[in-house]
């Protein structure tokens, strides 16, 4: 039986895939741009006042009497979260920075789940059925769109991918492995349901080109090793398995990536969560770039997050969720070393519902204006169906 | 609306689950109902019961923390190694129960709710100590509650230790109470949130962040410990009344009082909206009919949110009957579903090996996008078509059709031609009958049924 199968995919193939005469080449439409733009949802609320920490700000240490520790200098007024330490080289080299005091335009009710879908959907409020994703919106402004132009990363469904673009998804855990009768056969049983039908065409499509880069994920593999900033990450950890497969896809023809990170939901003992969560982010980020290679110059990676906590610590050494957060970024695209942003205080009327950090700018404004920038997006799509309901506004010079 | 009749196919496949060549169909909605008061076959521990217990975990691992560097390390070691295979066993046996029960069962409407209101009360385990304890806890909290009122279920839930420990009620203090004061400890706000948000009345009810501040306040002093099980201590109580939804509670009740706060939650006519659309969510289709929507919320109201009345309700509707196939089975009913119509037993399930648990439920429910009691937080899995049917996940499904039937059938592998009649029946398609007879070999026949969206919707 075996001897009749070919393998669609299996990483382990190496060069003799590509050799193969079995497997067809997938032909791929030139990408739009040049630019790879990569988006991480942080999911479970990142306490941005905990990661970039505003130690010049007089009301700072009464709110986090206890989160206060392991802080390392940036600017003076902000310091950054020790468990950050292994990005500070991308800090001085001007390729990792924050905004500051933003936020989705979601109040109030504080729910991870509605904050996430409006992160994702890019809206200014909860829409009902037919929802999908800011990313897939812009996908759809550009012509020249194929299948692999964009990748989401990952087993969840990342809303912010989904919409009429097309888009692929994937995790680098799946595979497939099929005899040419069985896609026929298949072919035809799905090709009644329009669902089935493109989830699996896009499925076989998938496992073939990445056959097919076997070869170059090899080399990314090389390029990693030889990296000393990759000295301390867990090289088999999940979520760096998904940034080594982003990295791979996007060293090739994908233009845009997304995935998730999670862990920020720090209830109690904010220090140990967000310490270990942290870490994963770094982890992701050197991931990337060094799996990038000479790409990171021209990449984006955009960290956000459903909404900040508490400005105040809560009874269990943590904080509840709340609303203005910060925003991570990273690329050599991007113009770093510098917190981005409107600082609004921490007294309590300065705080809203004195109890939160206020918003002083909606986020969407910062993957806006790079869309714009590195992109050429036009301002007009963007605030009319990327983002609707956004004003840009003042161009805060994210881009480099 | 033209009244839809029961159908005796789609009463197997919609609401139990799946057809089977050893069961007969359900020939009345009395036959799907009465599936929920029979005793579930293969027994899963109760959390009192379970030994390891997470007191027994954390003090091997904690013995064996103190003991490194001196004579008694290697004891030690060998200890804690014990003690977690011995969790990991409770945990892949309960695993295995769990789906023998759905593939054992003769309608197997029972087990689907349990897998629905364990989901609607998901608790994760926050470290290795805990994590045999979840299923355990769908035991004790869920399952005798599933023929009852929904407010006993979620008394049992919220007084439950996985849940206070889970959604981390058992470190909340009152500001104010004698021990909040002592070691300056405070609010915990998780519990209550998610008990509004996402147990009860929804995120769409009417309630503030006033409100859970007050619940989370009212909510102080449900704790747990290891070695005393549950209890109410008010030394963490928040001193004062507090007002949730309108309703005032005085602290100075205790414990009574929170309870009567969970019953006016459970009984709160949004929270019968709430409950009434998703279980018609989870059964009938992604965005249900609104009739049949309220007509299971007006008997959710008109029986104080007795459950059986709910399902009634669901089942005597048109729209529960419509021929049209609208679900798409999570990776949990693909697999279960497929392993009866294999005619593999409850007992094959029950007792199957480590190695063949994780090559055909472990592992692949992790790529089909379902890890076993790993959803990514309090709101479980998203049941929406769309959130199962994405590449991977269609890679996942069709690799498993391809293999896994070999893997538990060996040698008798059904004909595909009868296969497609026993998996799907009157389901079937002119092009599955076809693809099912044109195969090359068995495996990949059967691989094609079980891959085909009539198998994999419901």
């Amino acid at each position: 039986m075996d001897r009749r199968k070919f393998l669609t995919r299996i990483a382990a193939l190496g060069c003799s895939a590509a050799a193969s005469p079995l497997v067809t080449p997938v032909a791929l439409a030139q990408a739009p741009w040049d630019a790879r733009l990569v988006v991480i949802i942080l999911r479970g609320a990142m306490d941005g006042l905990d990661v970039f920490r505003p130690v010049g700000d007089p009301n700072y240490a009464a709110l986090r009497p206890t989160l206060r520790q392991g802080t390392m200098d940036l600017t003076g007024f902000f310091g950054m979260n020790a468990a950050l330490s292994p990005l500070v080289p991308l800090w001085q080299a001007g390729q990792m920075g924050a905004a500051h005091a933003v936020s989705t335009p979601y109040r109030d009710k504080r729910s991870h789940f509605d904050g996430q879908d409006i992160l994702e959907a890019g809206r200014p409020g909860i829409v009902g059925a037919s929802n999908d994703g800011w990313l897939n919106r812009m996908l759809q402004t550009v012509p020249g769109v194929t299948g692999q132009t964009a990748f989401a990363i990952g087993r969840d469904q990342q809303l912010i991918m989904s919409g009429d673009a097309p888009a692929a998804r994937w995790s680098p855990e799946a595979d497939l492995v099929l005899s040419p009768q069985a896609e026929r056969l298949l072919a035809l049983v799905h090709d009644a349901d329009p669902m089935f039908r493109t989830a699996s065409a896009q499925a076989i499509e998938i496992a073939q080109s990445i056959a097919m880069s076997a070869a170059s994920d090899e080399q990314g593999a090389e390029m990693m090793m030889e990296d000393p900033m990759m000295a301390g990450v867990r090289a088999n950890a999940e979520h760096v398995q998904l940034a080594e497969f982003a990295a791979a896809r996007l060293r090739g023809d994908t233009r845009i990536a997304s995935f998730s990170v999670t862990g920020w939901d720090t209830h109690l003992n904010q220090k140990g969560g967000i310490t270990s969560a942290l870490r994963r982010l770094s982890d992701t980020i050197l991931t990337l770039r060094a799996g990038l290679g000479p790409v990171w110059d021209n990449t984006a990676v955009l960290c956000l997050t459903e909404f900040g906590r508490t400005a105040a610590e809560n009874g269990t050494k943590g904080t509840d969720h709340g609303t203005g957060g910060a925003m991570i970024y990273a690329g050599g695209a991007l113009n770093g070393g510098r917190i981005l942003g409107d600082w609004p205080g921490l007294a309590e009327v300065d705080l809203y519902n004195r109890r939160d950090l206020m918003p002083t700018r909606d986020v969407r404004a910062y993957p806006a204006w790079v869309m714009h920038d590195l992109l050429g997006i036009s301002r007009r799509a963007i605030e009319a169906s990327i983002f609707p309901g956004l004003e840009m506004k003042s161009n805060p010079g994210i881009v480099a | 609306m033209t009244a839809v009749r029961f159908n005796p196919t789609l009463a197997a496949v919609r609401f139990g689950s799946g057809l089977s060549p050893y069961f007969d169909l359900p020939a009345t909605p009395d036959d799907i109902l009465a599936d929920i008061d029979r005793t579930f076959d293969f027994q899963v521990p109760l959390f009192n019961d379970v030994t390891p217990t997470i007191r027994d975990f954390q003090q091997a691992s904690k013995a064996r923390g103190k003991a490194r560097g001196t004579d008694t390390a290697e004891a030690t070691q060998q200890a804690f190694r014990e003690v977690r295979q011995a969790a990991n066993d409770v945990h892949d046996q309960a695993m295995r129960a769990t789906f023998a029960r759905h593939v054992g069962a003769p309608i197997g409407f029972k087990a689907r709710l349990a897998a629905f209101f364990g989901d609607h009360f998901t608790t994760k385990s926050r470290n290795a100590a805990q994590r045999h304890m979840i299923t355990p806890y769908v035991e004790d909290a869920v399952a005798p509650h599933l023929n009852g009122y929904f407010g006993a279920m979620l008394r049992a839930v919220v007084t439950h230790p996985m849940m206070l420990m889970y959604l981390q009620q058992v470190q909340s203090m009152g500001p104010l109470s004698p021990l909040g004061q002592k070691r300056n400890r405070g609010i915990n706000e998780n519990l209550a949130r998610e008990l509004l948000e996402l147990h009860t009345i929804g995120v769409d009810g009417s309630y503030s962040q006033t409100d859970v501040r007050e619940l989370a306040e009212l909510l102080t002093g449900l704790t747990y410990q290891g070695n005393r099980g549950f209890y109410y201590d008010d030394r963490f109580a928040e001193p004062g009344a507090e007002t949730v939804l309108g309703v005032t509670y005085d602290a100075a009740d205790g414990l009574d009082n929170i309870l009567r706060a969970v019953d006016d939650l459970a009984k709160h006519p949004q929270t019968a909206r709430h409950i009434a659309a998703k279980i018609a969510a989870y059964f009938v289709a992604d965005k249900p009919d609104a009739g049949l929507v309220d007509a299971m919320t007006a008997a959710f109201v008109a029986r104080d949110g007795f459950l059986p009345s709910v399902y009634a309700a669901m089942l005597d509707h048109p729209a529960a009957w419509a021929p049209q196939l609208q679900k798409i089975k999570s990776p949990q009913r693909f697999i279960t579903s497929a392993m009866r119509a294999l005619g593999v037993t409850g007992d094959d399930v029950n007792n199957a090996s480590g190695r063949n648990t994780r090559a055909v439920i472990r592992v692949p429910m992790r790529v089909m996008g379902q890890p076993w009691e790993r959803p990514n937080g309090p709101d479980g899995w998203p049941d929406d078509s769309t959130d199962w049917i994405s590449p991977q996940g269609m890679a996942g499904r069709i690799s498993w059709a391809m293999r896994a039937p070999r893997i538990m059938v060996q040698d008798r592998m059904p004909d595909p031609r009868n296969f497609v009649v026993t998996a799907l029946g009157p389901l079937a398609g002119r092009d599955v009958v076809f693809a099912a007879g044109a195969a090359e070999v068995r495996d990949e026949g059967v691989g094609v049924v079980l891959a085909s969206p009539a198998f994999q919707r419901s």
